[in-house]
């Protein structure tokens, strides 16, 4: 009995390590760190699905220079401490040449310390300004910070006139991240900030704070970062309890998703969000139209479901890094990280990206984010 | 004092809810002395399978019913687990629930997808106004029907013939053996009992919050500590210390901070732990030492 | 005498043996994560099976417990530039005490009720450590500095391998003293029926709340550790999830033997790496496995060695 068990275990220890001796010459190993399942999966199994799907269409094409990328891919659900490990797995047993990932901001600056000392290029996902801010070497990003979120909804809110606002935000990393930038970023635009309310995650219910918040006086707008359920249900309490001002969204609430849970409350709710997720409505001129309206067209294709603007994240990951491998005619970690660096005028899913020495986002507000508005159950963008 | 009544009545409807996931406890600690971690995962059970479900067109009579049908059966593989464990000790109960649990939220996972799902409203999006707070219809479904569940519970316990052996087989097996009771098919239906009670809230909280594989955790956890407020060998102690969770819970966001309105749980259930561990009515003491 | 102490430390001798040889196998860093993982869950398992194996405690909150006393160590040596010695012993006097004072009204509590007070207890410190964002860099966590001891820094995965296994033997030669001493026997006539202990005049109350401090301090320490050593740390250590996997690893292996704790965080830790392969499948797999070990294996995992030893010495 001992034995057989003994024996089971290093079968099912050589069928999961044994990948590594899979060792094809001509082959590009490009990893993955997602958060696919856990409570971040809502973000990280578009990105996943993202990842295979063009992986696919990039080999089946003939793959980057000559070779096929093989991805090697975890599921962190999350957990920092995961990601980690993954993370030495990825460097030390996959021998990968570049990382895409993890998902969250948490995950990611768990790993950066272990990426810069392993100098493998790191192409993040995550939406926390402290990944590319201060600058590190390895560490890129093509996501919109939440930063300039919060710069374009409140240069929004300054020509509206709104000068007084609440804040109702999530607990988790993304929503107390957002809250901190919008917090700091509020009196460049002339506002203050007369409430700040959070909520939990899994709460069912907000009223509670949104009461307190509809009872402060002056206020003529309210903003709620977070993503997941949460914005949903305060949409909803906030229709409920018919409060008078606009209700600002952040980027995390850009799916079709929101809409289909908070239903016709969602209707005249002001959000930012990557432009992805209004591809067909984008002008001719905008230069992300095309890739965008693709994207949306073979994600739907392939899975039958619609893209979730995070998605877009892990595509622009890949290609930047498919990119970069063209251009240095390398696939050396070191000459990937050049090329990363050297990227201009890359038309992404998430903007046209400029990188430089100094800046390992490459995005900017204008053409990197819209603001939208939702009427009759579909997005309008707001000029 | 309109604020006041606004916060009352939102941590009522939040109450129910909680009720709802308690009760279930309380059913299973009753007739088997196990505290089962997996009740949060029936909810999600509930609801998960009303969404799908509903999208293959059905009506919603049949999408209820087939629900409840398909946690209970969860249920009763649970009670079947535990059948067959070797050994029946408290910790090893803990974590065959807690397993069972992880179990769930796996299986849905991969049977249904990652996404957050909601059901539509069964009784439209209006809603009452009194004395200024708000009231939807649904969250007054909510509450119809969480009575509606006490009082055929109480009636079911109390007037029929299986219902009495249930609750003659938790207050002393060995007599309930005597009786001719067969014993472990009590205990089968009381786990039935409780998956399908779970499975209703869920069906009924998905219109209101969404649903998704991974809400059992929280609302497990909370109405976990409903049920012990209330006092777990008390049958509809759950109910009480379900809306007195949900009022606490408000006020304290309403008035103090809602940062910490997630530890309002837990700290109450801790001073019922220490200070009245058998709940808020009830005599009995918690096994001390 | 001679011949029961070779006997008793035979064990420690395998051990050390075996841990001496690991380095020579690990073939690079992530290796090195893993084992170095393995060994500081061992720690904290070792610790908290002395409370839930030896004196038939429960506790649903260890990760809890033990990430607070990490995150004061790293809020110590990170923001203020304490020594991480120091910064260390702080922490573990501080939680001792702390946990000294929870366990009097806690430890009160039996089965159930003490397992739901533990959950409660671990959870607010998790929601504590989410919402106080500016003193615990909230839920994405916080960096955390280069730990040395005396000036000589532990910075390479050798060094830190070395560290963590000499604190292994150590940990497992103490408790095996603590175990088989008076106050063990105690600790066991506790888990097994604390009125005759009592009747015998200890005071029940007074060693389960030592029994409960100890496995508080062990956690503390094998916690920091893994800070310093992944150069972070994050609430999710203090979650419900953390505390659930301690309290498997230790059931898993085997409660109330010391090896059983090492083996049940040897497997549970590499676990999740085995089943990455099953993707979509791994929630719905782990769940499973802890289903299947709880209802065939309730004794843990070292059962199923105690039978390949008997079958071995029936035949000599």
């Amino acid at each position: 009995m001992f034995k057989k068990i003994i024996k089971f275990l290093l079968f099912i220890g050589l069928l999961t390590f044994g990948t590594v001796f899979i060792n094809a010459a001509g082959v590009i190993k490009i990893g993955a760190i997602v958060a696919s399942t856990g409570p971040a999966s809502f973000i990280g199994s578009p990105e996943l699905k993202t990842l295979k799907l063009y992986v696919k269409k990039i080999n089946n094409k003939g793959g980057v220079l000559g070779k096929k990328i093989q991805l090697i891919y975890y599921d962190t659900g999350a957990n920092p401490r995961k990601a980690v490990s993954f993370a030495k797995r990825l460097i030390f047993e996959d021998k990968v040449v570049a990382i895409i990932g993890p998902s969250t901001t948490g995950e990611t600056m768990a790993i950066i310390p272990f990426v810069q000392r392993a100098k493998i290029p790191l192409v993040s996902m995550g939406g926390g300004i402290s990944i590319i801010k201060p600058v590190k070497k390895y560490v890129f990003k093509i996501v919109a910070t939440d930063r300039m979120a919060c710069k374009k909804l409140m240069g929004y809110m300054k020509k509206e006139g709104i000068t007084k606002i609440a804040m109702i935000s999530g607990s988790g990393g993304f929503g107390k991240s957002m809250r901190k930038q919008c917090k700091e970023v509020a009196p460049n635009y002339g506002i203050k900030i007369l409430a700040d309310e959070t909520y939990g995650k899994k709460d069912t219910d907000m009223t509670s704070q949104l009461i307190k918040i509809k009872n402060t006086k002056g206020i003529q707008a309210v903003l709620n970062p977070g993503f997941g359920q949460g914005p949903a249900i305060v949409t909803k309490n906030y229709r409920q309890l018919k409060i008078p001002y606009p209700l600002f969204e952040s980027h995390g609430v850009a799916s079709k998703k929101y809409i289909e849970i908070a239903g016709k409350a969602a209707n005249g709710v002001i959000l930012v969000s990557p432009p992805v997720v209004v591809a067909n409505k984008l002008s001719n001129a905008n230069p992300l139209k095309k890739v965008c309206m693709d994207y949306t067209k073979e994600y739907k294709n392939a899975y039958h479901s619609d893209i979730a603007s995070f998605g877009g994240h892990a595509y622009d990951s890949l290609y930047a890094i498919v990119d970069a491998i063209k251009k240095e005619h390398s696939i050396n970690p070191q000459k990937i990280r050049d090329g990363l660096e050297s990227l201009k005028n890359f038309v992404g899913i998430d903007g046209v990206v400029n990188m430089s020495k100094t800046n390992h986002l490459g995005l900017d507000t204008k053409t990197g984010l819209v603001l939208l508005r939702i009427k009759n159950g579909d997005w309008s963008i707001i000029k | 004092m309109n604020e006041l009544f606004s916060l009352l009545l939102s941590g009522i409807t939040v109450g129910f809810i909680y009720a709802l996931v308690g009760m279930g406890f309380t059913v299973i600690y009753n007739s088997s002395g196990i505290i089962n971690f997996s009740q949060g995962e029936f909810v999600m059970a509930g609801g998960m399978s009303a969404v799908f479900l509903l999208k293959t067109g059905m009506p919603f009579g049949l999408v209820f019913i087939l629900s409840i049908a398909i946690t209970a059966l969860l249920g009763i593989l649970l009670w079947k687990l535990i059948d067959i464990s070797k050994e029946k000790s408290i910790i090893s109960m803990i974590i065959l629930t807690l397993g069972y649990s992880i179990f769930l939220r796996g299986l849905a996972a991969v049977i249904f997808d990652k996404e957050l799902h909601t059901l539509p409203s069964f009784v439209g999006n209006g809603s009452f106004e009194i004395f200024g707070a708000v009231l939807t219809y649904q969250s007054l479904l909510i509450m119809v029907v969480s009575i509606i569940i006490v009082i055929s519970l109480h009636l079911f316990f109390s007037k029929t013939k299986t219902g009495k052996a249930m609750v003659a087989t938790s207050d002393n097996v060995n007599s309930a053996k005597l009786m001719g009771i067969n014993i472990k098919r009590i205990l089968m239906l009381n786990f039935a009992l409780s998956a399908m009670i779970a499975a209703i809230g869920g069906i009924l909280l998905a219109p209101i919050t969404s649903t998704n594989y991974e809400i059992g955790i929280m609302l497990g956890l909370k109405g976990f500590s409903a049920a012990v407020i209330g006092g777990l060998s008390q049958p509809f102690g759950a109910v009480v210390g379900g809306l007195v969770l949900g009022i606490l819970e408000s006020l304290v966001a309403g008035y103090i901070s809602s940062e910490y309105k997630d530890a309002v749980a837990f700290i109450a259930l801790l001073g019922i732990l220490f200070f009245m561990p058998g709940g808020i009515f009830s005599n009995l003491k918690a096994k001390r030492v | 005498m001679k011949n029961i102490k070779l006997k008793n430390i035979k064990d420690l001798i395998i051990l050390s043996a075996i841990l001496v040889i690991i380095p020579f196998l690990l073939k690079n860093g992530f290796y090195y994560e893993i084992v170095i993982l393995c060994i500081l869950n061992a720690i904290i398992c070792i610790g908290l099976n002395l409370l839930i194996g030896y004196a038939g405690q429960i506790s649903l909150g260890h990760g809890g417990l033990a990430a607070l006393g990490a995150y004061i160590t790293v809020i110590l040596t990170t923001n203020y530039a304490f020594p991480a010695l120091l910064s260390l012993f702080i922490s573990v006097v501080f939680m001792a005490i702390f946990a000294y004072v929870i366990s009097k009204p806690i430890l009160k509590l039996q089965g159930h009720y003490l397992a739901m007070a533990t959950l409660g207890v671990g959870i607010i410190i998790y929601i504590t450590l989410n919402a106080q964002a500016n003193i615990t860099g909230g839920p994405d966590g916080m960096g955390v500095g280069l730990f040395s001891v005396f000036g000589y820094a532990i910075d390479t995965n050798l060094k830190w391998y070395i560290f963590s296994a000499v604190f292994l033997i150590l940990l497992i030669a103490i408790f095996k003293n603590i175990i088989n001493s008076p106050f063990g026997r105690i600790m066991r006539g506790i888990r097994d029926s604390s009125q005759a202990v009592s009747s015998v005049g200890a005071d029940v109350a007074k060693y389960k709340s030592y029994v409960f401090v100890i496995s508080v301090i062990v956690a503390v320490v094998a916690s920091s550790m893994y800070a310093f050593f992944s150069g972070f740390i994050s609430p999710g250590e203090a979650s419900f999830n953390r505390s659930i996997e301690l309290v498997v690893m230790v059931v898993f292996g085997g409660i109330g033997r010391i090896y059983g704790a090492l083996i049940g965080a040897v497997f549970l830790t590499v676990l999740p790496q085995m089943l990455t392969s099953f993707e979509d499948y791994e929630t719905l797999v782990y769940g499973a496995i802890i289903i299947f070990v709880m209802i065939f294996m309730p004794k843990g995992i070292i059962s199923l060695f105690d039978r390949f030893n008997k079958a071995i010495h029936a035949n000599s």
